[in-house]
């Protein structure tokens, strides 16, 4: 199975992320994580897909099904264009005085951060792409995780070109 | 203008040129019922919104136009959703208007409430809900666009009902503002000259025409076409009229219940031309063996529909009204005699097809469905339009009736809805009352939708219904013959139903055909008196349709006999 990050431009309107995640459901697409936020324009929502697929013809399948999407404005495969790609996860670790120091030094390592302690637990908050972030919770694992919550994956393509001019 | 909701509606329903809609009124569409009774618009009421949903459906498939259909909030939305579904599959254009409960109400489980675009999100084009009226005009002018350009399909249109009461100043939009979809299907050309060398270098071709000739009205360029080339040709069950039966190489339709002719053809070609089709599991038989010594070509408006199912390699995006007539071009220019290099492959396969073409065992006094068929088609004129139901009876209207021109072939292909062709053989006529209309259900299919014979008698719609009595539901008994060691489970049909009574009780003529003579003796007669009629056809329980290509073998693994 491959991944790819699938930047999905589509009109701000009542409904569109139903569409949107309708349609990957019926036609069998796997998602791994669906994201939408506003954008610099008012009138666009940008849907962060990361699919995973077989093959590059069931990508163009993906790819073309979502074109049908009449609220559709612009899809690009930002995999396959030079692009950062970032996601947030954060943590909520069961945390004691005994264990705290150690945590704080892999929090150190992954230059992860602390936003909330409790004499029970901490929460760590870690921005990068995947891999980084499957490897802190990881790591974590030695300890007991109470939660996660990540966001999944957002990218931007590099260049002054953007995804709606592309 | 100032007006209500309601009013803005109709006009915008004037302005998009529909002279009838066809609907079912209810609480919250009582308003926009109101404007309709004041206006005079017509609506045709039918028995069920199922009715009124494949009425509109027909009428658009006999007439290209979008078919429009009305019905309330909750149940009456939930009965269209059959026909959205039907219309879908098989690219039809309609716009479906369904009131929904007042926005303040939306989303707290109201009365007659039902979430219209959660249901229809998947079987549409697209769909709205509107809630403020000001959007009203746009969003009908929007919903006519899509539903009838590009890949037609239809489109809901969930008006909430203070909408209706809500007076604004009308203004219907002249402009279209969508910035994800523009209507426009135009590919690229030198897609076109990569198929004309294909044909320059193929010995064996084969013209495959699907529903999107029909659909795109570009028969007559895909005639030229074959005028041209030469070669043998085949259509899918939707592509039907698009090339006329008498065509010399015209082998009849392909598929699971196609011509022997066609599917061996289809397996032997070296290039196998698809114009408008999207390689239906019908079609294909086993896909991985589907056409295995063929390079295929994809003529395609829907890009998502080249290689969904099977790997092509060529493609032709684009509209066929774009494309076909370049293609026909180029094709005239070639300097090759494409008709004498094809002339002998085009004998063979004509010779191929002939040692099983589409028959019947005549027996005694019995009726065969294919005689019966047959006689119907050699009876009617070149422009009748036939309309099937789904089951056996479809296939031997596909195999035995003549259809000689586009949009005279309606038939629920992709979806196979059985209850389809009473209410669309009605929306037919309607739109088309200078033709005959003959509708072909077996005695399953007609009680799915057997409440419109009432609507037909009621409007004065001149259908002739035959119904292929078998006594079980023909299809799935078939199968249960062929895989299940005849165990009729819950298809064999209980002999006590009459209907003729039905269709008297119903203000419709009834009439009882038991004896093959009656063919010739009573069928003419009952066919061009003029009003509806019921023709009880009683044929046999036994009959299979054939050939056959089971499920999951290749084409060329049809049963024959």
């Amino acid at each position: 199975m491959q991944k790819f990050l699938l930047a999905v431009l589509v009109d701000n309107k009542p409904g569109v992320l139903t569409h949107v995640a309708g349609l990957i459901s019926r036609r069998a697409f796997n998602i791994e994580s669906i994201s939408a936020g506003y954008t610099e324009e008012p009138s666009v929502t940008r849907i962060n897909i990361v699919v995973s697929v077989e093959s590059e013809n069931e990508l163009d399948q993906v790819v073309n099904q979502l074109g049908k999407l009449i609220d559709v404005i612009k899809i690009v495969n930002l995999s396959k264009a030079p692009s950062i790609e970032r996601e947030l996860v954060m943590i909520k670790i069961k945390a004691s005085k005994e264990n705290r120091a150690d945590l704080v030094s892999v929090v150190d390592i992954f230059r992860a951060k602390i936003v909330d302690v409790t004499s029970e637990n901490v929460i760590i908050e870690l921005t990068g792409n995947q891999q980084k972030i499957d490897a802190i919770c990881e790591v974590l694992s030695d300890y007991e995780i109470v939660e996660i919550a990540r966001t999944g994956a957002i990218a931007l393509s590099r260049g002054p070109i953007p995804v709606k001019k592309m | 203008m100032r007006m209500n909701g309601a009013q803005a509606v109709l006009e915008s329903l004037k302005k998009e040129g529909v002279d009838l809609v066809f609907g079912y009124p209810g609480g919250v569409v009582l308003k926009l019922y109101d404007e309709i009774y004041k206006m005079k618009f017509p609506n045709i009421l039918t028995g069920h919104e199922q009715g009124a949903v494949h009425a509109a459906d027909g009428y658009a498939r006999a007439t290209g136009k979008v078919g429009v259909v009305i019905a309330t909030s909750g149940p009456g939305a939930a009965n269209l959703i059959t026909g959205i579904a039907t219309a879908n599959m098989d690219s039809v254009p309609l716009v479906c208007i369904t009131g929904q409960v007042a926005s303040h109400a939306i989303g707290k489980d109201s009365f007659q409430e039902v979430d219209v675009c959660g249901i229809t999100a998947p079987i549409t084009k697209h769909n709205y809900l509107v809630k403020d009226v000001e959007e009203l005009p746009r969003v009908i002018r929007e919903a006519f666009f899509i539903a009838r350009t590009g890949r037609p399909a239809p489109v809901c249109i969930d008006i909430a009902a203070n909408v209706f009461n809500t007076e604004f100043d009308f203004e219907y939009p002249e402009e279209i503002n969508l910035r994800g979809y523009t209507g426009e299907n135009t590919g690229d050309e030198s897609s076109i000259d990569a198929v004309v060398e294909a044909v320059e270098k193929a010995d064996y071709p084969l013209i495959f025409a699907g529903g999107g000739v029909v659909i795109s009205e570009t028969s007559n360029v895909l005639r030229e076409i074959l005028d041209r080339l030469g070669c043998p040709c085949t259509s899918t069950l939707m592509g039907l009229g698009s090339i006329e039966p008498e065509r010399e190489g015209y082998l009849g339709f392909a598929g699971m219940h196609g011509s022997y002719g066609s599917n061996m053809a289809i397996q032997n070609c070296d290039l196998l031309i698809c114009v408008g089709m999207r390689f239906s599991d019908r079609v294909t038989g086993k896909v991985a063996d589907f056409a295995p010594n063929a390079k295929i070509v994809h003529f395609e408006i829907d890009p998502a529909e080249v290689n969904k199912n099977v790997q092509v390699d060529y493609k032709v995006l684009g509209d066929l009204k774009w494309s076909l007539p370049i293609f026909r071009d180029k094709l005239n220019a070639s300097a090759t005699d494409f008709a004498k290099k094809f002339n002998s492959w085009r004998a063979y396969s004509v010779e191929i097809g002939n040692k099983h073409p589409f028959s019947y065992k005549p027996d005694g006094d019995v009726i065969k469905p294919g005689a019966l068929i047959s006689k119907i088609s050699d009876l009617c004129d070149a422009n009748t339009i036939a309309v099937t139901d789904v089951g056996q009876h479809q296939m031997w209207a596909a195999q035995f009736f003549k259809t000689q021109a586009p949009r005279q072939f309606l038939t629920s292909g992709g979806l196979g809805t059985m209850g389809f062709g009473l209410p669309a053989a009605m929306g037919a006529k309607l739109a088309c009352p200078e033709k005959n209309v003959v509708l072909f259900t077996g005695d399953g299919s007609i009680m799915m939708n057997i409440q419109e014979l009432a609507t037909i008698a009621d409007h004065d719609i001149d259908v002739k219904v035959v119904i292929v009595h078998n006594n079980i539901l023909g299809m799935v008994g078939q199968w249960q013959r062929l895989f299940y060691n005849h165990h009729y489970s819950a298809s064999e049909l209980n002999l006590k139903r009459d209907f003729i009574k039905i269709a008297e009780a119903m203000g419709v003529r009834g009439y009882r055909l038991t004896k093959a003579e009656e063919l010739e003796d009573k069928l003419p007669e009952i066919l061009f008196s003029k009003g509806a009629a019921v023709i009880d056809v009683i044929v046999p329980q036994d009959e299979n349709v054939l050939p056959m290509v089971p499920g999951g073998k290749r084409l060329d693994q049809m049963v024959l006999n």
